[in-house]
Protein backbone atom coordinates (compact mmCIF):
# COMPACT_ATOMS: atom_id res chain seq x y z
CA UNK A 1 0.00 0.00 0.00
CA UNK A 2 1.27 3.44 -0.82
CA UNK A 3 1.04 6.21 1.67
CA UNK A 4 -1.55 8.71 0.58
CA UNK A 5 -0.99 12.20 1.73
CA UNK A 6 -4.42 13.06 3.06
CA UNK A 7 -4.73 16.68 3.97
CA UNK A 8 -5.37 16.38 7.67
CA UNK A 9 -7.47 19.17 9.16
CA UNK A 10 -5.16 18.95 12.12
CA UNK A 11 -2.12 20.21 10.22
CA UNK A 12 -3.17 23.78 10.03
CA UNK A 13 -3.78 25.06 13.48
CA UNK A 14 -6.69 25.53 13.73
CA UNK A 15 -8.03 24.79 10.24
CA UNK A 16 -10.19 27.31 8.48
CA UNK A 17 -13.96 26.88 8.44
CA UNK A 18 -16.08 26.35 6.38
CA UNK A 19 -14.26 23.63 4.52
CA UNK A 20 -15.12 23.26 0.87
CA UNK A 21 -17.07 20.52 -0.81
CA UNK A 22 -15.14 19.16 -3.77
CA UNK A 23 -18.26 17.49 -5.14
CA UNK A 24 -21.82 18.72 -4.62
CA UNK A 25 -22.87 15.29 -3.30
CA UNK A 26 -20.11 14.81 -0.76
CA UNK A 27 -19.37 16.73 2.43
CA UNK A 28 -15.85 18.17 2.70
CA UNK A 29 -13.28 15.36 2.84
CA UNK A 30 -11.94 16.80 6.08
CA UNK A 31 -15.07 15.75 7.98
CA UNK A 32 -14.20 12.05 7.77
CA UNK A 33 -10.71 12.77 9.06
CA UNK A 34 -12.15 14.81 11.91
CA UNK A 35 -14.59 12.04 12.87
CA UNK A 36 -11.70 9.59 13.02
CA UNK A 37 -8.94 11.71 14.52
CA UNK A 38 -10.40 14.63 16.40
CA UNK A 39 -14.18 14.54 16.68
CA UNK A 40 -14.30 17.69 18.80
CA UNK A 41 -11.84 20.05 17.11
CA UNK A 42 -10.97 23.72 17.06
CA UNK A 43 -11.60 25.53 13.78
CA UNK A 44 -11.16 29.14 12.74
CA UNK A 45 -14.12 30.89 11.17
CA UNK A 46 -13.14 32.41 7.83
CA UNK A 47 -15.68 35.16 8.18
CA UNK A 48 -14.50 36.52 11.53
CA UNK A 49 -11.19 34.82 12.30
CA UNK A 50 -12.68 33.62 15.60
CA UNK A 51 -11.91 30.19 17.00
CA UNK A 52 -14.81 27.80 17.48
CA UNK A 53 -15.36 24.13 18.22
CA UNK A 54 -16.63 21.82 15.52
CA UNK A 55 -18.22 18.48 16.41
CA UNK A 56 -18.41 15.81 13.75
CA UNK A 57 -19.79 12.58 15.26
CA UNK A 58 -23.49 11.95 15.51
CA UNK A 59 -23.48 11.24 19.25
CA UNK A 60 -21.79 14.58 19.97
CA UNK A 61 -23.97 16.54 17.59
CA UNK A 62 -27.03 15.05 19.32
CA UNK A 63 -25.58 15.83 22.73
CA UNK A 64 -24.91 19.46 21.88
CA UNK A 65 -28.25 20.02 20.13
CA UNK A 66 -30.25 18.58 23.03
CA UNK A 67 -28.27 20.16 25.87
CA UNK A 68 -30.40 22.83 27.59
CA UNK A 69 -27.30 24.82 28.53
CA UNK A 70 -26.50 25.39 24.85
CA UNK A 71 -27.72 28.76 23.61
CA UNK A 72 -28.80 29.71 20.10
CA UNK A 73 -28.49 33.43 20.74
CA UNK A 74 -26.94 35.00 17.64
CA UNK A 75 -26.08 38.11 19.63
CA UNK A 76 -23.75 36.28 21.98
CA UNK A 77 -20.14 37.17 21.08
CA UNK A 78 -19.20 33.47 21.17
CA UNK A 79 -21.92 32.40 18.74
CA UNK A 80 -20.39 31.00 15.52
CA UNK A 81 -22.07 33.24 12.97
CA UNK A 82 -20.99 32.15 9.51
CA UNK A 83 -22.37 35.18 7.71
CA UNK A 84 -20.81 38.62 8.26
CA UNK A 85 -23.70 40.42 9.93
CA UNK A 86 -22.66 43.97 10.96
CA UNK A 87 -22.69 44.26 14.72
CA UNK A 88 -24.97 47.30 14.94
CA UNK A 89 -27.60 45.56 12.81
CA UNK A 90 -27.20 42.36 14.79
CA UNK A 91 -27.61 44.07 18.14
CA UNK A 92 -30.64 46.08 17.00
CA UNK A 93 -32.31 43.10 15.36
CA UNK A 94 -35.37 41.36 16.76
CA UNK A 95 -34.07 37.82 17.05
CA UNK A 96 -36.00 35.21 15.08
CA UNK A 97 -37.26 31.92 16.51
CA UNK A 98 -34.13 30.07 15.43
CA UNK A 99 -32.00 32.33 17.64
CA UNK A 100 -34.17 32.14 20.77
CA UNK A 101 -33.64 29.99 23.82
CA UNK A 102 -36.24 28.20 25.94
CA UNK A 103 -38.64 29.07 27.45
CA UNK A 104 -39.23 32.06 25.13
CA UNK A 105 -38.45 29.86 22.15
CA UNK A 106 -41.22 27.42 23.08
CA UNK A 107 -43.80 30.20 23.38
CA UNK A 108 -42.93 31.54 19.94
CA UNK A 109 -42.69 28.17 18.28
CA UNK A 110 -46.17 27.35 19.55
CA UNK A 111 -47.51 30.10 17.32
CA UNK A 112 -46.52 28.37 14.10
CA UNK A 113 -46.45 24.66 14.91
CA UNK A 114 -50.16 24.06 14.20
CA UNK A 115 -49.56 25.73 10.82
CA UNK A 116 -46.96 23.17 9.78
CA UNK A 117 -48.44 19.82 10.81
CA UNK A 118 -47.98 16.95 8.40
CA UNK A 119 -51.72 16.80 7.89
CA UNK A 120 -51.97 20.44 6.93
CA UNK A 121 -49.05 20.15 4.59
CA UNK A 122 -50.63 17.08 2.98
CA UNK A 123 -53.79 19.08 2.52
CA UNK A 124 -51.79 21.42 0.25
CA UNK A 125 -51.15 18.52 -2.13
CA UNK A 126 -53.67 19.46 -4.86
CA UNK A 127 -52.38 23.02 -5.01
CA UNK A 128 -48.70 21.99 -5.02
CA UNK A 129 -49.47 19.36 -7.65
CA UNK A 130 -51.06 22.00 -9.86
CA UNK A 131 -48.07 24.31 -9.55
CA UNK A 132 -45.66 21.45 -10.32
CA UNK A 133 -47.75 20.27 -13.29
CA UNK A 134 -47.85 23.74 -14.80
CA UNK A 135 -44.09 24.02 -14.62
CA UNK A 136 -43.55 20.55 -16.05
CA UNK A 137 -45.98 21.42 -18.89
CA UNK A 138 -43.88 24.48 -19.63
CA UNK A 139 -40.67 22.45 -19.56
CA UNK A 140 -42.06 19.90 -21.98
CA UNK A 141 -43.38 22.60 -24.28
CA UNK A 142 -40.01 24.27 -24.35
CA UNK A 143 -38.08 21.09 -25.11
CA UNK A 144 -34.68 20.12 -23.70
CA UNK A 145 -32.12 20.97 -22.76
CA UNK A 146 -33.42 23.24 -20.03
CA UNK A 147 -32.08 24.44 -16.70
CA UNK A 148 -34.19 22.64 -14.13
CA UNK A 149 -33.07 25.12 -11.48
CA UNK A 150 -34.65 28.16 -13.12
CA UNK A 151 -37.56 26.34 -14.73
CA UNK A 152 -38.73 24.30 -11.76
CA UNK A 153 -36.60 24.20 -8.64
CA UNK A 154 -36.69 27.94 -7.99
CA UNK A 155 -40.26 28.85 -8.97
CA UNK A 156 -42.16 25.89 -7.48
CA UNK A 157 -41.04 26.18 -3.82
CA UNK A 158 -41.12 29.98 -4.04
CA UNK A 159 -44.72 29.98 -5.20
CA UNK A 160 -45.76 27.41 -2.62
CA UNK A 161 -44.08 29.33 0.19
CA UNK A 162 -45.48 32.69 -0.88
CA UNK A 163 -49.00 31.32 -1.10
CA UNK A 164 -48.68 29.60 2.25
CA UNK A 165 -47.32 32.66 4.03
CA UNK A 166 -49.53 35.15 2.22
CA UNK A 167 -46.87 37.25 0.54
CA UNK A 168 -47.30 38.47 -3.04
CA UNK A 169 -45.67 36.25 -5.66
CA UNK A 170 -44.41 39.30 -7.58
CA UNK A 171 -42.02 40.01 -4.73
CA UNK A 172 -40.31 36.63 -5.08
CA UNK A 173 -37.09 38.04 -6.64
CA UNK A 174 -36.67 40.31 -3.65
CA UNK A 175 -37.14 37.42 -1.19
CA UNK A 176 -34.72 35.28 -3.12
CA UNK A 177 -32.01 37.92 -3.04
CA UNK A 178 -32.55 38.32 0.67
CA UNK A 179 -32.58 34.59 1.38
CA UNK A 180 -29.45 34.05 -0.69
CA UNK A 181 -27.48 36.93 0.76
CA UNK A 182 -28.13 35.86 4.31
CA UNK A 183 -26.75 32.34 3.85
CA UNK A 184 -23.55 33.33 2.03
CA UNK A 185 -20.18 33.78 3.68
CA UNK A 186 -18.56 35.62 0.75
CA UNK A 187 -20.67 38.76 0.97
CA UNK A 188 -19.69 42.01 2.64
CA UNK A 189 -21.18 43.03 5.98
CA UNK A 190 -22.73 45.99 4.14
CA UNK A 191 -24.55 43.67 1.75
CA UNK A 192 -25.88 41.53 4.59
CA UNK A 193 -26.86 44.62 6.56
CA UNK A 194 -28.71 46.07 3.57
CA UNK A 195 -30.52 42.79 2.86
CA UNK A 196 -31.75 42.46 6.45
CA UNK A 197 -32.73 46.11 6.59
CA UNK A 198 -34.66 46.02 3.30
CA UNK A 199 -36.45 42.84 4.25
CA UNK A 200 -37.48 44.29 7.60
CA UNK A 201 -38.81 47.46 5.96
CA UNK A 202 -40.77 45.32 3.50
CA UNK A 203 -42.11 42.90 6.11
CA UNK A 204 -42.96 45.72 8.47
CA UNK A 205 -45.32 47.10 5.81
CA UNK A 206 -46.70 43.68 4.98
CA UNK A 207 -47.45 42.80 8.60
CA UNK A 208 -48.94 46.25 9.21
CA UNK A 209 -51.26 45.74 6.23
CA UNK A 210 -52.34 42.40 7.65
CA UNK A 211 -52.91 43.97 11.06
CA UNK A 212 -55.18 46.54 9.47
CA UNK A 213 -57.01 43.97 7.38
CA UNK A 214 -56.79 40.67 9.20
CA UNK A 215 -57.36 37.63 7.05
CA UNK A 216 -57.71 33.94 7.79
CA UNK A 217 -56.50 32.95 4.35
CA UNK A 218 -52.79 32.66 4.92
CA UNK A 219 -50.27 31.82 7.60
CA UNK A 220 -49.09 35.33 8.40
CA UNK A 221 -52.68 36.53 8.40
CA UNK A 222 -53.66 33.84 10.89
CA UNK A 223 -50.66 34.57 13.12
CA UNK A 224 -51.58 38.27 13.10
CA UNK A 225 -55.21 37.52 13.80
CA UNK A 226 -54.46 35.19 16.67
CA UNK A 227 -52.17 37.78 18.15
CA UNK A 228 -54.70 40.57 18.03
CA UNK A 229 -56.81 38.31 20.24
CA UNK A 230 -54.18 36.73 22.44
CA UNK A 231 -51.30 39.19 22.18
CA UNK A 232 -48.52 36.64 22.56
CA UNK A 233 -46.34 38.21 19.91
CA UNK A 234 -45.88 41.87 19.18
CA UNK A 235 -45.53 43.46 15.76
CA UNK A 236 -41.74 43.28 15.65
CA UNK A 237 -41.78 39.66 16.72
CA UNK A 238 -44.14 38.77 13.90
CA UNK A 239 -41.85 40.58 11.44
CA UNK A 240 -38.90 38.55 12.75
CA UNK A 241 -40.90 35.34 12.43
CA UNK A 242 -41.76 36.15 8.82
CA UNK A 243 -38.13 37.00 8.13
CA UNK A 244 -37.04 33.62 9.45
CA UNK A 245 -39.64 31.66 7.48
CA UNK A 246 -38.51 33.41 4.32
CA UNK A 247 -34.78 33.03 4.89
CA UNK A 248 -35.20 29.37 5.81
CA UNK A 249 -37.78 28.43 3.23
CA UNK A 250 -36.38 29.53 -0.10
CA UNK A 251 -33.04 27.96 -0.87
CA UNK A 252 -33.55 24.77 1.06
CA UNK A 253 -36.26 23.17 -1.07
CA UNK A 254 -34.75 24.55 -4.27
CA UNK A 255 -31.47 22.85 -3.58
CA UNK A 256 -33.05 19.61 -2.38
CA UNK A 257 -34.85 19.51 -5.72
CA UNK A 258 -31.80 20.05 -7.94
CA UNK A 259 -29.34 18.03 -5.93
CA UNK A 260 -31.89 15.27 -5.30
CA UNK A 261 -32.75 14.95 -8.99
CA UNK A 262 -29.06 14.95 -9.93
CA UNK A 263 -28.25 12.32 -7.29
CA UNK A 264 -31.09 10.07 -8.43
CA UNK A 265 -30.06 10.43 -12.08
CA UNK A 266 -26.58 9.36 -11.05
CA UNK A 267 -28.05 6.18 -9.53
CA UNK A 268 -30.18 4.86 -12.39
CA UNK A 269 -30.86 1.44 -10.86
CA UNK A 270 -32.30 2.92 -7.71
CA UNK A 271 -34.21 5.51 -9.70
CA UNK A 272 -35.74 2.80 -11.90
CA UNK A 273 -37.06 1.04 -8.81
CA UNK A 274 -38.41 4.24 -7.39
CA UNK A 275 -40.23 4.99 -10.64
CA UNK A 276 -41.74 1.51 -10.59
CA UNK A 277 -42.89 1.94 -7.00
CA UNK A 278 -43.65 5.52 -5.91
CA UNK A 279 -44.15 4.22 -2.36
CA UNK A 280 -40.36 4.11 -2.29
CA UNK A 281 -40.13 7.86 -2.75
CA UNK A 282 -40.87 8.47 0.92
CA UNK A 283 -37.85 6.46 1.93
CA UNK A 284 -35.76 7.93 -0.87
CA UNK A 285 -36.51 11.44 0.40
CA UNK A 286 -35.24 10.64 3.89
CA UNK A 287 -32.13 9.09 2.37
CA UNK A 288 -31.54 12.08 0.09
CA UNK A 289 -31.94 14.41 3.06
CA UNK A 290 -29.30 12.42 4.91
CA UNK A 291 -26.98 11.88 1.98
CA UNK A 292 -27.03 15.43 0.62
CA UNK A 293 -27.17 17.26 3.96
CA UNK A 294 -27.58 20.58 2.21
CA UNK A 295 -27.62 22.52 5.49
CA UNK A 296 -24.10 21.20 6.01
CA UNK A 297 -23.18 22.92 9.27
CA UNK A 298 -26.13 25.21 9.93
CA UNK A 299 -27.05 24.62 13.58
CA UNK A 300 -24.56 26.34 15.86
CA UNK A 301 -24.62 26.91 19.60
CA UNK A 302 -22.77 28.77 22.29
CA UNK A 303 -22.11 27.18 25.67
CA UNK A 304 -23.61 28.98 28.67
CA UNK A 305 -21.88 26.62 31.12
CA UNK A 306 -18.71 24.56 31.08
CA UNK A 307 -19.30 21.09 29.70
CA UNK A 308 -17.54 18.08 28.30
CA UNK A 309 -18.13 16.73 24.83
CA UNK A 310 -16.28 13.62 23.71
CA UNK A 311 -13.75 14.05 26.51
CA UNK A 312 -12.98 17.65 25.51
CA UNK A 313 -13.67 20.47 27.93
CA UNK A 314 -15.67 23.30 26.45
CA UNK A 315 -15.91 26.48 28.47
CA UNK A 316 -18.88 28.74 28.99
CA UNK A 317 -18.93 31.35 26.24
CA UNK A 318 -17.30 29.16 23.60
CA UNK A 319 -19.06 28.52 20.31
CA UNK A 320 -19.80 25.14 18.76
CA UNK A 321 -20.54 24.32 15.13
CA UNK A 322 -22.50 21.14 14.63
CA UNK A 323 -21.44 19.37 11.46
CA UNK A 324 -24.75 17.72 10.67
CA UNK A 325 -23.44 16.69 7.24
CA UNK A 326 -20.72 14.78 9.06
CA UNK A 327 -23.12 13.24 11.60
CA UNK A 328 -25.15 12.03 8.63
CA UNK A 329 -22.10 10.18 7.30
CA UNK A 330 -21.05 8.74 10.64
CA UNK A 331 -20.00 5.19 9.77
CA UNK A 332 -20.73 3.97 13.29
CA UNK A 333 -24.40 4.83 12.71
CA UNK A 334 -24.96 4.30 8.98
CA UNK A 335 -23.59 1.30 7.13
CA UNK A 336 -21.87 2.35 3.88
CA UNK A 337 -22.58 5.89 4.98
CA UNK A 338 -21.05 7.42 1.85
CA UNK A 339 -23.36 5.50 -0.48
CA UNK A 340 -26.79 6.65 -1.53
CA UNK A 341 -29.17 3.81 -0.73
CA UNK A 342 -32.84 4.63 -1.03
CA UNK A 343 -33.73 1.25 0.47
CA UNK A 344 -31.85 1.97 3.65
CA UNK A 345 -33.92 1.66 6.78
CA UNK A 346 -33.97 5.25 7.87
CA UNK A 347 -32.45 5.84 11.24
CA UNK A 348 -31.76 9.13 12.82
CA UNK A 349 -30.48 11.69 10.35
CA UNK A 350 -29.86 15.28 11.32
CA UNK A 351 -30.79 16.98 8.06
CA UNK A 352 -33.45 19.02 9.86
CA UNK A 353 -31.31 19.48 12.94
CA UNK A 354 -32.15 17.93 16.27
CA UNK A 355 -33.56 19.07 19.60
CA UNK A 356 -36.09 21.84 20.17
CA UNK A 357 -34.97 23.85 17.15
CA UNK A 358 -35.57 21.11 14.63
CA UNK A 359 -36.80 22.63 11.36
CA UNK A 360 -40.50 23.49 11.76
CA UNK A 361 -40.95 23.20 8.00
CA UNK A 362 -39.88 19.55 7.76
CA UNK A 363 -43.36 18.28 6.85
CA UNK A 364 -43.65 20.82 4.04
CA UNK A 365 -40.30 19.68 2.69
CA UNK A 366 -41.37 16.03 2.77
CA UNK A 367 -44.70 16.63 1.09
CA UNK A 368 -43.34 18.96 -1.56
CA UNK A 369 -40.34 16.81 -2.48
CA UNK A 370 -42.59 13.78 -2.91
CA UNK A 371 -44.82 15.60 -5.38
CA UNK A 372 -41.89 17.11 -7.29
CA UNK A 373 -39.84 13.92 -7.64
CA UNK A 374 -42.82 11.67 -8.46
CA UNK A 375 -44.26 14.07 -11.02
CA UNK A 376 -40.99 14.88 -12.69
CA UNK A 377 -39.88 11.27 -13.17
CA UNK A 378 -43.36 10.05 -14.15
CA UNK A 379 -43.99 12.75 -16.71
CA UNK A 380 -40.46 12.89 -18.14
CA UNK A 381 -39.32 9.26 -17.96
CA UNK A 382 -36.33 9.93 -20.22
CA UNK A 383 -35.00 12.73 -18.03
CA UNK A 384 -31.18 12.85 -17.97
CA UNK A 385 -28.35 15.24 -17.26
CA UNK A 386 -27.44 17.41 -20.25
CA UNK A 387 -23.81 17.75 -19.13
CA UNK A 388 -21.45 15.28 -17.48
CA UNK A 389 -22.00 15.23 -13.72
CA UNK A 390 -18.50 16.62 -13.10
CA UNK A 391 -19.49 19.74 -14.99
CA UNK A 392 -22.48 20.62 -12.85
CA UNK A 393 -21.76 24.08 -11.48
CA UNK A 394 -22.12 23.98 -7.74
CA UNK A 395 -22.44 26.61 -5.09
CA UNK A 396 -19.59 27.52 -2.84
CA UNK A 397 -19.27 29.83 0.12
CA UNK A 398 -22.83 29.28 1.18
CA UNK A 399 -24.44 27.67 4.18
CA UNK A 400 -26.95 25.86 1.98
CA UNK A 401 -25.28 23.50 -0.47
CA UNK A 402 -26.63 23.36 -3.98
CA UNK A 403 -26.19 23.93 -7.69
CA UNK A 404 -26.02 27.10 -9.76
CA UNK A 405 -27.73 25.29 -12.64
CA UNK A 406 -29.03 21.82 -13.46
CA UNK A 407 -29.01 21.35 -17.25
CA UNK A 408 -31.25 18.42 -18.15
CA UNK A 409 -32.75 16.99 -21.28
CA UNK A 410 -34.88 13.97 -22.27
CA UNK B 1 -45.73 -2.92 24.40
CA UNK B 2 -47.05 0.16 26.17
CA UNK B 3 -46.24 3.48 24.63
CA UNK B 4 -46.47 6.99 25.97
CA UNK B 5 -45.98 10.50 24.71
CA UNK B 6 -44.91 13.60 26.58
CA UNK B 7 -46.75 16.48 25.03
CA UNK B 8 -45.09 19.05 27.24
CA UNK B 9 -41.82 18.19 25.52
CA UNK B 10 -43.15 17.76 21.98
CA UNK B 11 -42.15 20.45 19.47
CA UNK B 12 -44.54 19.30 16.76
CA UNK B 13 -41.91 18.24 14.28
CA UNK B 14 -44.25 15.67 12.79
CA UNK B 15 -41.46 13.15 12.38
CA UNK B 16 -43.35 10.50 14.35
CA UNK B 17 -46.48 11.03 12.24
CA UNK B 18 -44.42 10.61 9.11
CA UNK B 19 -42.63 7.54 10.44
CA UNK B 20 -45.58 5.68 11.98
CA UNK B 21 -48.82 7.26 10.76
CA UNK B 22 -51.00 4.48 12.19
CA UNK B 23 -49.79 5.23 15.69
CA UNK B 24 -49.13 8.97 15.93
CA UNK B 25 -50.96 12.10 14.88
CA UNK B 26 -50.75 15.81 15.64
CA UNK B 27 -53.76 17.58 17.08
CA UNK B 28 -55.28 20.43 15.10
CA UNK B 29 -55.05 23.13 17.74
CA UNK B 30 -51.51 22.84 18.98
CA UNK B 31 -49.88 20.59 16.42
CA UNK B 32 -48.54 18.38 19.18
CA UNK B 33 -48.33 14.62 19.21
CA UNK B 34 -51.33 12.47 20.08
CA UNK B 35 -51.50 8.70 20.27
CA UNK B 36 -53.92 6.85 18.04
CA UNK B 37 -53.35 3.61 19.94
CA UNK B 38 -52.01 3.04 23.42
CA UNK B 39 -49.42 0.48 22.49
CA UNK B 40 -47.44 -1.18 19.78
CA UNK B 41 -48.13 -4.51 18.21
CA UNK B 42 -45.95 -6.59 15.97
CA UNK B 43 -47.18 -4.94 12.83
CA UNK B 44 -46.07 -1.47 13.77
CA UNK B 45 -43.29 -2.09 16.24
CA UNK B 46 -40.43 -1.33 13.85
CA UNK B 47 -41.99 1.93 12.75
CA UNK B 48 -42.69 2.92 16.35
CA UNK B 49 -39.12 2.16 17.41
CA UNK B 50 -37.87 4.24 14.54
CA UNK B 51 -40.19 7.11 15.55
CA UNK B 52 -38.92 6.93 19.13
CA UNK B 53 -35.35 7.13 17.90
CA UNK B 54 -36.07 9.94 15.50
CA UNK B 55 -38.08 12.22 17.78
CA UNK B 56 -35.80 15.24 18.21
CA UNK B 57 -36.80 15.86 21.82
CA UNK B 58 -37.38 12.37 23.23
CA UNK B 59 -41.10 13.00 23.61
CA UNK B 60 -42.08 9.40 22.88
CA UNK B 61 -41.17 6.46 25.06
CA UNK B 62 -41.76 2.77 24.88
CA UNK B 63 -41.07 1.94 28.50
CA UNK B 64 -43.62 3.71 30.67
CA UNK B 65 -47.25 2.68 30.88
S1 LIG C 1 -41.44 13.38 16.63
FE1 LIG C 1 -41.43 14.05 18.77
S2 LIG C 1 -41.43 16.29 18.66
FE2 LIG C 1 -42.02 15.54 16.65
S3 LIG C 1 -44.27 15.55 16.71
FE3 LIG C 1 -43.58 13.51 17.28
S4 LIG C 1 -43.45 13.56 19.51
FE4 LIG C 1 -43.55 15.68 18.82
Amino acid sequence: MTEIDTPSPLRQDPPQFPMERKCPFQPPAEYAVMRAEEPVAKVRLAVSGKEMWAVSRQEHVRQVLTDPTMSSNFKHPGYPLQVPVPDDILQAMELPLVAMDPPVHGRHRKEIIPEFTLKRMQALTPRIQKIVDEHVDALLAKGGPVDLLTELAIPVPSLVLCELLGVPAEDIPEFRDFAETTVRSDVTPQEVGMAIHQMDVYLDKLVTAKEQNPTEDDLLGRVVLKNTEEGNLNHREIVALARMLISGGFDTLTNMIVLGVAALLEHPDQLAQMKADPELTRNAIEELLRFLSIADSAPSRVATQDLEVGGVKIKAGEGIINLTASANRDETVFENADQLDIFREIGLHSAFGHGVHQCPGASLVRVELKIVYDTLFARIPGLRLAVPVEELPFKRATLIQGLDALPVTW
Amino acid sequence: MPLSVHRERCIGSGTCVYTAPEVFAQDEDEGLVVLLTDGTDQANERAVRSAVERCPVAAISLDAP
